[in-house]
């Protein structure tokens, strides 16, 4: 390994990528909550991904096992994560590929960059990828001449809309038909003006544009979802099958991947390709999974590149508990099942990633100070944990981040005075009379004040009680 | 049987119906209720706004005050949920081995009402008799970190002249969450309010459930709106008498 993975491990660097957001997560929800059609949309595509979802996983008898299964090689994984690196990268070279290490977002930027650039191609073609969102690998592309063009349906969308992904999985899951149309005329190259909203129509017009990028464009970019150390073999799942021209079609394939995606056997991706699809898009299995190992003479890619990227995830490894974020195996189950994410959507959370996971991962990766609103973006329902194919306790991370994140100062001292009181009988009971004489002091209904007055905006405050529980027993 | 009651800190102050209401029901099926009076509050708001260092004594005290019992009852899903998952952790992350072993302890000994009615006492007709149109909510940490499953449905549908109307979406969370609702107000609220449309989709006349809290804010959005539906704890229901209808002993957290 390289000298970036020694010392102590390193936050995620400000300044490139998407992991932080603009503003807090409170703010920047109250817009998206005031947006009917986003709350319409949102509202209608996670309840049916949800109720599908529901419908597979009912099908697998053994689909308890198979989450502890899932989970047990990931903390398998995360335990000796430097060791099957290693072996990734000793199988991916006698493949016949070269593995680059990245320590954070700006080295694999110009990794990547410095090889498009070496190809001479001024155009590249793109698998719909996390990882590449996480580190703002388009800008730097275009900054330095090269155009990226999103194959991914809904990536497109986004792409061709000056948008950002606002979900895992879907990432345009923000826009319907008709704002897909009006993007379409807007920015499509060589779209039909008399284009319809028909969904059909729509992706025959996206299928039309990016037929003739595939078949003229030199270099794919890609992500992975697993990468098998055994044999070094990468695989990326997806439904369009847009993903596999970019993987197959192209002379120079790069792949960028973030280090937690290296699974020990193909015994253990069997694990995974079981549990992905049906947590995910509620499919038995997904329409395309493609695999490859390094070069193969004479069919597809004949150059290979895979970038393995930290940035940010040695920082999370080190934190016992907070590394069960790593385990995440980008499904989106715990988008689909949050009553937050659905009533919020996906870019109140700032980050390329959205949601439960996104609340504990994005944290972790920048260090806590610099997302501090995200662990406090959860009623902590626990519908997340539930839905988690690899049963990460997604409540339990927040608990505990929330713990490490900056505290307002006037809280922190309230809360201590809090807990003396509450340490105290004497005191305590004291305080019970204080409330009651407050409240009584004020009509029912009544605003509280700063920061309290979040409660009284929509919600009465109950009637003070005649006693306390105590004063009633004592009176017995 | 011998029971200690923890009361909650929400419950003893602003709700003592509910925890009144459990002490009659109890006693009406013949069991001793004691009331430790050294408790006060398990910590859990510490814990869920990020104080895990000033919720340690209160899981000391909480630990101290109810080791002596062999059965403890509280009428929260939540604060049974705290106890039994949040005090290992936050005193093995305290570095506490010794405490987390004794939180455990007293932890297995500690249940939420339903629990206790149906597990422990072996009962799921406690003799109620209240005549409304009820509808149930079940609160995310009895749902998904007590699992009590249907257990208070099985009580609701002994009690004569219940008429039990179910919850559309039941299973989604109602926006409360602690903390959340002040810090994340608007979001909090949104929950709510579709939480609301779906009690008032019932046409129940009430709205229980086994969580204050959770009660606390649903019956605070459902009073806000004038809706005249109210919110009433699962304890008062199943204490609920016909002898309590006729001397009209209060059975309602909130008019
Ligand atoms: S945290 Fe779990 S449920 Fe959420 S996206 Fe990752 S694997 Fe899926």
């Amino acid at each position: 390994m390289t000298h970036t993975f020694l010392g102590m491990p390193s936050t995620a660097p400000p300044g490139v990528g998407h992991l932080r957001g603009t503003e807090p997560f409170p703010s920047a929800a109250r817009r998206s909550l005031a947006d009917p059609q986003l709350r319409r949309n949102l509202g209608h595509a996670t309840a049916t991904i949800r109720a599908r979802s529901a419908g597979m996983i009912a099908e697998v008898p053994d689909w308890q096992q198979l989450r502890e299964a899932g989970r047990a090689i990931k903390t398998d994984v995360m335990a000796r994560l430097p060791e099957l690196l290693e072996q990734l990268e000793a199988r991916v070279t006698e493949a016949g590929a070269v593995v680059h290490w990245a320590a954070d977002a700006t080295e694999a930027n110009r990794i990547v960059t410095d090889l498009v650039r070496a190809t001479g191609s001024e155009r590249v073609i793109k698998v719909k990828s996390m990882v590449t969102q996480e580190i703002g690998l388009n800008e730097a592309l275009v900054a330095a001449g090269i155009a990226p063009v999103e194959t991914d349906l809904a990536e497109l969308i986004v792409q061709l809309g000056d948008d950002r992904p606002s979900h895992i999985l879907v990432p345009a899951i923000h826009r319907n038909r008709a704002e897909i149309r009006e993007i379409f005329l807007r920015a499509m190259p060589g779209v039909d003006p008399g284009l319809t909203d028909e969904p059909a129509a729509l992706a025959a017009a996206a299928r039309n544009y990016l037929r003739q990028t595939f078949l003229t464009t030199k270099v794919a970019v890609s992500g992975a979802n697993f990468a098998v150390a055994q044999t070094g073999t990468l695989a990326v799942v997806e439904s369009e099958g847009n993903g596999r021209m970019c993987l197959t079609l192209p002379e120079t394939l790069i792949t960028v991947m973030g280090i937690e995606k290296v699974v020990p056997t193909w015994q253990d991706l069997e694990v995974f390709l079981q549990l992905l699809p049906r947590a995910s898009t509620g499919e038995r299995m997904n329409p395309y999974t493609s695999m490859w190992t390094g070069v193969t003479p004479g069919d597809g890619p004949q150059a290979f590149h895979l970038v393995l990227l930290d940035n940010g995830r040695s920082a999370v490894l080190a934190d016992p508990t907070g590394r069960q974020a790593l385990h995440c195996i980008r499904c989106s189950a715990c988008l689909n099942v949050c009553p937050v994410y659905e009533r919020t959507g996906g870019h109140a959370y700032g980050s390329v990633y959205p949601g439960p996971i996104g609340a504990v991962l994005s944290p972790q990766l920048t260090g806590v100070a610099d997302n501090a609103s995200l662990p406090y973006a959860s009623s902590l329902c626990g519908a997340c944990y539930d839905a988690c194919p690899v049963k990460i306790n997604i409540p339990e991370l927040l608990v505990q981040l929330r713990d490490q994140a900056p505290h307002p100062r006037a809280e922190a001292a309230a809360m201590a005075a809090a807990a003396y009181t509450m340490d105290h009988p004497r005191l305590y009971e004291a305080a019970q009379r204080a409330v009651r004489l407050s409240r009584l002091a004020g009509r029912r209904g009544c605003a509280l004040p700063p920061p309290l007055d979040g409660w009284t905006a929509s919600r009465d405050l109950p009637d003070p009680p005649a006693q306390t529980f105590r004063q009633w027993w004592a009176g017995r | 049987m011998r029971i200690a009651l923890f009361v909650t800190c929400l419950a003893d102050t602003v709700f003592p119906e509910a925890a009144k209401a459990t002490v009659r029901l109890l006693e009406r099926l013949g069991h001793e209720v004691v009331f430790p009076a050294e408790q006060t509050c398990c910590g859990q708001m510490h814990v869920n706004t990020g104080y895990q260092r000033e919720a340690l004594p209160l899981i000391r005290r909480h630990v101290r005050t109810f080791d002596p019992y062999d059965v403890i009852v509280a009428p929260s899903g939540s604060c049974v949920g705290s106890v039994r998952h949040q005090h290992p952790l936050v005193a093995r992350r305290a570095g506490d081995d010794r405490l987390a072993g004794r939180v455990e302890d007293v932890a297995a000994r500690t249940y939420e009402l339903s629990e206790l009615l149906v597990d422990v006492l072996g009962v799921t007709d406690v003799g109620a008799y209240y005549p409304h149109r009820v509808t149930y909510h079940p609160t995310c940490h009895s749902l998904r970190m007590l699992r009590v499953g249907d257990r208070p449905l099985r009580l609701l549908r002994a009690v004569r002249g219940l008429d039990l109307v179910e919850l559309p979406d039941a299973e989604q969370c109602c926006g409360f969450g602690g903390t959340f609702a002040v810090k994340n107000a608007d979001t909090s609220t949104a929950m709510l309010a579709d939480k609301m449309r779906h009690v008032l989709s019932t046409r129940a006349d009430v709205c229980t459930a086994s969580d204050a809290s959770c009660l606390m804010h649903l019956g605070g959005g459902l009073s806000r709106l004038r809706t005249g539906v109210r919110t009433v704890h699962l304890a008062e229901i199943l204490a609920a008498t016909e002898r309590s209808a006729i001397t009209g002993e209060r059975t309602a957290v909130r008019p």
